[in-house]
């Protein structure tokens, strides 16, 4: 490949770039060459730019905003699941001292309902409650508590009705909402679907609701703009949807909307969906005030989307030597009380329904649904997540039926390049399921000797359990998913930079949650223009277009796509110039070291001369390669990219109080390209800590549609004793030929296969089937109760 | 909207307390702060006892340790105090983080009174004495008179707790707890045994499985029975199951979010059958 990753449709960005990249290859950037790390470019690891920061605190988070004169805003929401509202008195709250506004549905200025996918949503409740913590009124005071009390003081008259709250019994009651309780229902036929195996095994499996558990809470700044707009500085994942929904909420232009990221203090899809957003800017529109707000913990559990719990029944069959000939599914995911994006979840969770693996035939029904649950929605694995932990708890049944190695089993079904999926569409990019199974599987198995070292221990510092009281046992597990947006959506992004006194400022609306974006454009930056200062400007949604959400693992394809290519497009300008100046051919050139230079040595210049007053500046959109909808049998070629990981996983298990230690995780992932190696290790890292949770510990306890845990007391997430280090066997490095670098999104993989790994170990502990993740101590321990008796 | 006294102390916030008997006390603010952040409690009037030199000591008295109310989980953890009473250390390496325990204290577990304050079982297995002071002068109590149930205390208006007096026994401490993950836990279930070989007892107290700090008194009794004293040897392993059962017997749990009673009630007999044979047996103390 000599021509480089070139952009896959739109205009801005020419082949001409591409090529003079690949000319340039003598040292300075090359279309797929990656850098000396000595440098700080691409490959390179560059330490992150808000790293220091943040560690000494003095990174602001958008919970630490502030503006002269500003109210607080505080929301009232709803405490019953389903409820008619009949009226709703607001006279007291709007008499008490230092209240400027109580807000309801009908202040809402104009379209009153909102949403990712289907406009379901209302921004205040309008009539009718549909879950716990549904947003009704709104105040704005000039005290935090007094924004509080006032709400408090708001008497709503609710007609309690009985809540809907099983998912199963979803479609077939009465609906709770005009759109119906049938989210999506997404069937997919392939293949022969009368072929058998002479193996079969069958199992149902279940998924409690996770919550994204980031540690900085929903929060934003809005303030009112002389003319009729307003300027709204929120921790989110995509300015620009944000900026759409918000708009349509006020009734005023996108334009008059202006949207600037605030420090953002996690995402993992919780913030993909709207929260305060037009709370803010009504509240600030409403009183001509800027307008603060900031959730609680507690109201944050309320104040977005989680993971879909979900129930699956599996059916797989194969012949006796292990190939697999059908995988039959039924996948039912609770989306709560409104749709959010539990569309795209149920295509992915359907999608990937029987792992990567060939599989000549499939027949999976998909169902997401409307319950008065709170609503599900995006978090890290979107869908896979769920349904790995059935394929694979599915694939491990398999083995044990055929007294097979689980891992050659996994073997000699893994996808590859040029393999079809169970949407009939062929993997055209790189795909090493194989690889990476061997690699993972592969990696010697460290000895850890029984400690008597209490935090070594299952309940590590409860002092429960001795060695001796422990059982070990070994996991493992592969997932996959799909990278960007599916189903024909082109979710582009949009990239400027400019260069201009040697200096390279780059421009790029996506949201930076922590993945490292900032780090990489700079990185990009700088390989791409020779360059060693990069200031990255604002994301902001006046000053560039959409870069697309940062979430589907899509940001360093995507917007390190726009970026590169906005760069590309500077340095073929720059380059012409200085080849006209110099009366040479421009593939002669070379941008490098803060110079311009001649390939063959005769000639250099600074590039701080040549872009001294005058800019060179370029404004690009990137789009990935076209996908398409899926048809009625669910067949299409929907997806751009995948990308897989595996875990193995060793646990000590303390059976007969169900408690777990794991001993060590090792994961090998198909990474594409590795463009900034700290980085990469921190997300497979965190992304296998928050399988870890959803395996043993991470659910959101429902009663009758009421959250009863919701604080971090008691929403728990891995602590030093629950989560051991992380051994990379491998970051298996085969370049994706469309992407750029050669690149795939890693953020997603770790969190798929590492539940699925730990509830494996677990099981092989303890000879349990498991069928439930989180895995909680009295499914073990009563579970093994019931076996002796 | 508050209004809040600092004592700095003891006489100081006595009198703070005389002339605002309904105030409420902050000591780590570890219990307190939470409540006031979540919107649960608004107390009008507050005294900090944090600086009141006189509860931040612990000494021992007539063979009795007498921890001061003001002792933080640290402390109970780091200094002699550990080797003093073994399990009470134990417990305070179960509570929260290290910023929590540098925080949190004594009294204050105490004056929360929740059926999983993890220190309370350990407080009841050593014998403890409460010592409250207030208008009426000095009161002292066993645990069982202090918490009177769940997150409820004896404490009259005005009182303030100033320490508890504990056993010293010549024998093992053992304290035990579950939680939904290996550190950082609000306990399911926790249990506290203390061996007494002068005395010729084990003495067991259960955590977060009834509405107070139940001793698993008929299980104590039937367990010394079955020990062999003079000799030093360990327990047997059917004596320890049937020990199990019979302290499971004083819980008394109930379903909630954190877990259900039937795994309570197991869990208990599981921790019991391990603390006993760990305080019978020839091996080393263990690890707080």
């Amino acid at each position: 490949m000599t021509s480089g990753p070139v952009v896959t449709a739109e205009p801005v960005m020419t082949t001409a770039a591409a090529n003079t990249a690949a000319a340039g290859s003598a040292g300075a950037a090359g279309a797929d060459t990656i850098v000396d790390a000595g440098t700080r470019g691409v490959g390179a690891d560059v330490g992150r730019p808000d790293g220091v920061p943040k560690v000494q605190g003095r990174f602001a988070f958008s919970s630490d905003l502030w503006a002269d004169d500003f109210l607080w805003g505080h929301t009232l929401r709803s405490p019953h699941a389903s409820a008619n509202i009949r009226g709703i008195d607001i006279g007291p709250a709007l008499a008490t001292a230092g209240v400027h506004a109580v807000l309801l549905a009908d202040d809402v200025p104009g379209c009153i309902t909102y949403g990712l996918e289907h406009g379901d949503q209302p921004a205040l409740a309008n009539g009718q409650v549909r879950y716990v913590g549904e947003p009704v009124a709104l105040v704005a005071a000039d005290h935090p508590d007094v924004a509080r009390r006032a709400a408090e003081a708001i008497v709503v008259d609710y007609e309690v009705t009985d809540p809907l709250i099983d998912a199963e019994a979803a479609p077939d009651a009465a609906p709770i909402h005009p759109d119906g309780n049938v989210i999506r229902e997404l069937i997919i036929r392939h293949g022969d679907l009368d072929s058998s195996g002479e193996v079969t095994v069958e199992g149902i499996y279940e998924v409690g609701m996770q919550d994204q558990a980031f540690m900085g809470p929903e929060s934003g700044l809005a303030l009112p703009d002389e003319d009729g707009g307003v300027e709204l500085f929120v921790s989110t994942q995509w300015l620009h949807v944000d900026r759409e929904q918000v708009a349509a909420c006020l009734g005023i232009d996108e334009e008059k909307v202006r949207i600037t990221l605030a420090g953002v203090g996690g995402a993992f899809g919780a913030r993909e969906d709207l929260s305060l957003q037009v709370h803010l800017c009504m509240l600030a529109l409403h009183t001509g005030k800027p307008v603060k707000m900031v959730y609680s913990r507690d109201e944050s559990f309320y104040g977005h989307v989680h993971r879909h719990p979900a129930k699956m029944w599996y059916r797989h069959h194969a012949d006796r030597d292990g190939r697999l000939v059908k995988v039959e599914a039924r996948i039912v995911l609770d989306g709560g009380a409104y749709a959010s994006s539990s569309g795209a979840v149920i295509a992915n969770a359907s999608c990937f329904a029987a792992g990567p693996y060939k599989v000549p035939a499939a027949h999976i029904v998909g169902l997401a649904v409307r319950t008065n649950n709170p609503p599900c929605g995006a978090m890290r694995g979107f869908g896979a997540v769920q349904t790995c932990f059935a394929h694979e708890s599915q694939m491990d049944k398999l083995a044990a039926a055929l007294g097979m190695d689980p891992v050659e089993l996994r073997l000699i079904n893994a996808l590859d390049s040029g393999d079809r999926l169970i949407t009939g569409q062929v993997i055209t990019g790189t795909f090493p399921v194989a690889e990476v199974i061997r690699q993972c599987a592969g990696a010697p198995v460290p000895d850890i000797p029984p400690s008597d070292d209490r935090r070594d221990l299952p309940g590590g510092s409860g002092r429960t359990t001795n060695a001796a009281d422990t059982v070990r046992g070994t996991g493992f597990a592969v997932g996959f998913k799909n990278l960007m947006f599916s189903e024909g959506y082109d979710d582009y992004s949009s990239a400027a930079c400019r260069v201009a006194d040697g200096v390279a400022t780059v421009t790029c609306a996506c949201a930076e949650v922590g993945q490292g974006f900032v780090t990489l454009a700079q990185q990009i930056a700088r390989t791409e223009l020779g360059v060693d200062e990069v200031i990255l400007a604002p994301a902001q949604t006046a000053t560039i277009g959409s870069a697309g959400s940062s979430s589907a693992s899509r940001q360093t394809w995507m917007s390190g796509g726009a970026v590169q290519a906005a760069c590309r497009a500077v340095r073929v300008q720059i380059l012409a110039d200085v080849a006209a100046d110099w009366g040479v051919s421009p593939d002669g050139l070379v941008l490098r070291d803060g110079l311009v230079v001649s390939l063959d040595g005769q000639q250099e210049a600074l590039l701080a001369q040549i872009t001294a007053g005058t800019g060179y500046e370029a404004d690009v959109e990137y789009h990935h390669a076209p996908t398409e909808a899926l048809d009625e049998n669910g067949q299409g070629n929907a997806h751009v990219s995948f990308a897989c990981a595996a875990h193995r996983v060793v646990a000590d298990v303390d059976p007969d109080l169900g408690l777990v230690r794991i001993r060590d995780i090792t994961t090998a992932q198909d990474v594409g390209r590795i463009l900034n190696p700290t980085q990469a290790v921190g997300q497979i890292e965190g992304g296998t800590a928050q399988g870890v949770g959803l395996a043993l510990m991470e659910e959101i306890v429902l009663d009758n549609g009421i959250v009863r845990n919701a604080s971090f007391t008691d929403y728990v997430i891995p602590t030093t004793l629950d989560m051991p280090d992380v051994t990379i066997a491998a970051w298996v490095e085969e370049p994706e030929p469309n992407a750029p670098y050669g690149a795939k999104g890693i953020g997603e993989p770790p969190t798929i296969s590492s539940s699925a790994a730990v509830a494996a170990a677990v099981r092989a502990a303890t000879g349990l089937p498991l069928p439930r993740i989180p895995i909680r101590p009295a499914d073990i321990a009563l579970a093994r109760n019931e076996v002796q008796q | 909207m508050s209004d809040v006294v600092v004592a700095r102390s003891l006489d100081e916030a006595r009198e703070a307390l005389a002339h605002q008997p309904d105030a409420t006390v902050l000591a780590g603010g570890t219990d307190l702060m939470v409540e006031i952040n979540r919107g649960l409690r608004r107390p009008r009037h507050v005294v900090g006892v944090a600086q009141v030199p006189e509860l931040r000591r612990w000494h021992i008295a007539d063979n009795r340790v007498v921890v001061g109310a003001g002792v933080t989980y640290t402390e109970m953890m780091t200094t002699a105090l550990a080797d003093a009473a073994p399990a009470l250390a134990q417990a305070a390496r179960t509570v929260g983080s290290p910023p929590i325990r540098n925080a949190g204290t004594l009294g204050g577990n105490l004056g929360t009174a929740s059926p999983a304050g993890d220190t309370l079982p350990v407080l009841a297995a050593l014998n403890a004495e409460i010592v409250v002071t207030g208008p009426d002068g000095e009161r002292r109590m066993g645990l069982d008179d202090f918490v009177v149930g769940v997150k409820q205390t004896s404490l009259r208006p005005g009182e303030l707790i100033v320490a508890a007096e504990l056993d010293r026994p010549t024998g093992r401490q053992e304290f035990l707890k579950i939680g939904p993950r290996n550190a950082m836990v609000i306990s399911m279930a926790g249990l506290a045994l203390v061996a007494d070989h002068d005395a010729r007892t084990v003495r067991c107290a259960l955590g977060a499985v009834a509405a107070g700090i139940p001793r698993a008194r008929e299980a104590e009794a039937w367990v010394a029975e079955q020990i062999d004293w003079a000799s030093g040897a360990g327990v047997d392993d059917g004596v320890a199951d049937e020990f199990g059962q019979r302290v499971a017997a004083a819980s008394s749990p109930i379903d909630d979010h954190r877990s259900t009673a039937a795994y309570r009630r197991h869990a208990v007999a599981v921790l019991a059958t391990r603390a006993l044979k760990r305080a019978f047996s020839s091996g080393e103390a263990g690890d707080a």
